[in-house]
């Protein structure tokens, strides 16, 4: 009763030619499988995306902080010193570090161009730090930066970063809701097309039975059927699918935080599982509905 | 080969076949009539398992008929062949593979040396690659028949094999049958066609069986 997909794949001609070639729901399978890989593409590179999204701001952004300093010329030194002195002490910091005019100069340069004099303008002094496991109590933060530099503001990313990494979190989610969805649709639409040639072939398999055809060999030639088409169709939606995705415009240079919606490196593999995802469901859709018709018969 | 063990059946209204019991012994030749509707189909079905008695037992090969998995229904079909009253083809594969397919779904359809020569036969050789819907009923008859005993079957049944056959076809099939008695096959022809049970009888030791109140009788010496 039992056999493999392999074995399913080999050419059997004869057993191909029993069951007369149907047009209508061959297209149909076709067609189906074609839409649904190209949908699930689509699915699992806006899963992948906001994967990655999610990821980088959870882990490169939240566990850093800026301390900006904003003071007259000749006490802005003295609170830089006050609030490293601070923050050595406050338990949860990992490193802090006052940058350097250098690295202002560069922070600044994308806006006011590379001729800027630093040294010359009133501006505030940044200390960067990164948090330690567990992290430092912010509010504590800042009531002792309050009391010790006046000037000194906390600005730790966190506050508008985690709603938005929350948020590519739920869309990674939403992405692999999607692509189930979209399995059971491609199962639920195989099975309702098999079923339509099933009951259209009826009288062939009638045929079969009274000759001595085991349920076994009638299955095997409407499920080999059904999922060569189902593989084809699906390479075909993966491919298109693909290429537009590849043709897509890359964001990547644009912003730092906008990763494009695309496939990176090793994950431009994991479309091409798509084609084989869809023969399985394809195989195990129309072997159920053939051997449900088939108990139906005598 | 095939037995009825005190056999009812009925498709859900009243009783059609009620305490049937007989037995085909093998190398047996046996004809079935009796009036339309009277069940000879109905017979035929339960002797080769497309229907399951509601009472009793039928027994294939000395198997319960009832026990039968699935499978074992269609393993014991390639023993039977089944000439259909309404012979149903496949009809968009030529006369000569269908008649070849039941070594096609045994997977042995390398055995079929003689085809041409069993069309021939049966006067179809230049039919073979005709469509079955391009068929006369004779002609779909005689192909069913074909197709009936190329796997070289222990038992063959046949409904009404001569329904639609001129008087020499006629003989021609039933010659045909007579020999693959004498070859020790089992023969059941379900027929209303008294001329051919005499031909037949004057050939052969058959018997008659006739289908009459739900019973199933051995006929008189009226035949
Ligand atoms: N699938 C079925 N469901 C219900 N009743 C049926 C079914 N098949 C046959 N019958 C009924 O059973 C009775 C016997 O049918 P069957 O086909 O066995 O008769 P038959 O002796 O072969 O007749 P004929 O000589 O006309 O071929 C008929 O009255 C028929 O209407
Ligand atoms: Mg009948």
């Amino acid at each position: 009763m039992k056999f493999a997909l392999p074995a399913l794949l080999a050419p059997d001609r004869q057993a191909d030619r029993v069951v007369p070639p149907s047009g209508f729901t061959a297209q149909l399978t076709l067609f189906t499988a074609a839409a649904m890989a190209f949908l699930a593409v689509f699915a699992l590179a806006l899963s992948l995306a906001s994967g990655r999204l999610a990821d980088r701001w959870a882990s490169a952004l939240a566990g850093t902080a800026t301390i900006r300093i904003s003071a007259p010329p000749e006490q802005l030194d003295t609170q830089v010193a006050a609030v490293l002195a601070l923050l050595a002490t406050t338990p949860g910091i990992d490193t802090a570090r006052a940058l350097d005019t250098e690295e202002q100069r560069a922070l600044l340069e994308p806006w006011f161009g590379p001729d800027l004099p630093v040294e010359a303008l009133p501006l505030p002094r940044l200390i960067e730090l990164t948090e330690a496991r567990p992290g430092y109590d912010s509010e504590g933060l800042r009531l002792r930066l309050a009391a010790e530099a006046p000037g000194a503001v906390l600005d730790d990313h966190t506050r508008w970063r985690r709603p938005m990494a929350q948020a590519a979190e739920r869309l990674r989610l939403l992405g692999a809701l999607s692509l189930i969805l979209i399995a059971g649709s491609t199962a639920a639409m195989i099975t309702l097309a098999a079923n339509s040639a099933l009951s259209a072939n009826l009288p062939v398999i009638r045929v079969l039975r009274l000759v001595g055809a085991k349920d076994a060999y009638i299955v095997r030639a409407f499920v080999r059927r059904f999922t060569l088409r189902a593989l084809s169709g699906a390479a075909i939606g993966t491919v298109l699918a693909m290429t537009l995705v590849a043709l897509l415009p890359r964001a990547d240079e644009a912003g730092a935080f906008l990763t494009g919606l695309g496939f990176q490196g090793f994950g431009w593999l994991l479309p091409l599982l798509l084609p084989p995802v869809v023969a399985v469901l394809a195989f195990a859709a129309t072997r159920a509905a053939a051997f449900r018709t088939l108990k139906g018969l005598t | 080969m095939i037995a009825f063990e005190n056999v009812g059946f009925n498709y859900g209204g009243g009783e059609l076949l009620s305490d049937v019991t007989l037995r085909l012994a093998p190398g047996s030749f046996h004809f079935l009539t009796g009036p339309s509707g009277a069940g000879k189909s109905t017979f035929l079905k339960l002797a080769y398992a497309e229907l399951r008695p509601t009472a009793g037992r039928v027994s294939i090969f000395d198997r319960d008929a009832r026990m039968m998995t699935r499978d074992d229904v269609a393993l014991s079909r390639r023993r039977i062949g089944v000439v259909h009253q309404d012979c149903q083809f496949l009809d968009h594969l030529p006369l000569v593979t269908n008649v070849a397919l039941p070594l096609t779904v045994a997977s042995r359809a390398g055995d079929a040396q003689d085809l041409t020569a069993l069309l021939d036969w049966v006067g179809l050789g230049k039919l073979a690659d005709a469509l079955p819907p391009q068929l006369s009923g004779g002609e779909r008859q005689r192909a069913a028949l074909a197709r009936a005993i190329i796997m070289s079957p222990d038992v063959v049944l046949a409904d009404e094999p001569t329904g639609n056959l001129d008087w020499d076809m006629s003989l021609r099939l039933l010659t045909l049958l007579v020999e693959l008695n004498r070859m020790g096959k089992t023969i059941l022809i379900a027929t209303h066609d008294m001329n051919l049970i005499r031909q037949a009888k004057s050939q052969l030791a058959a018997r008659v069986l006739r289908i009459q109140n739900r019973r199933v009788q051995l006929a008189g010496a009226d035949l």
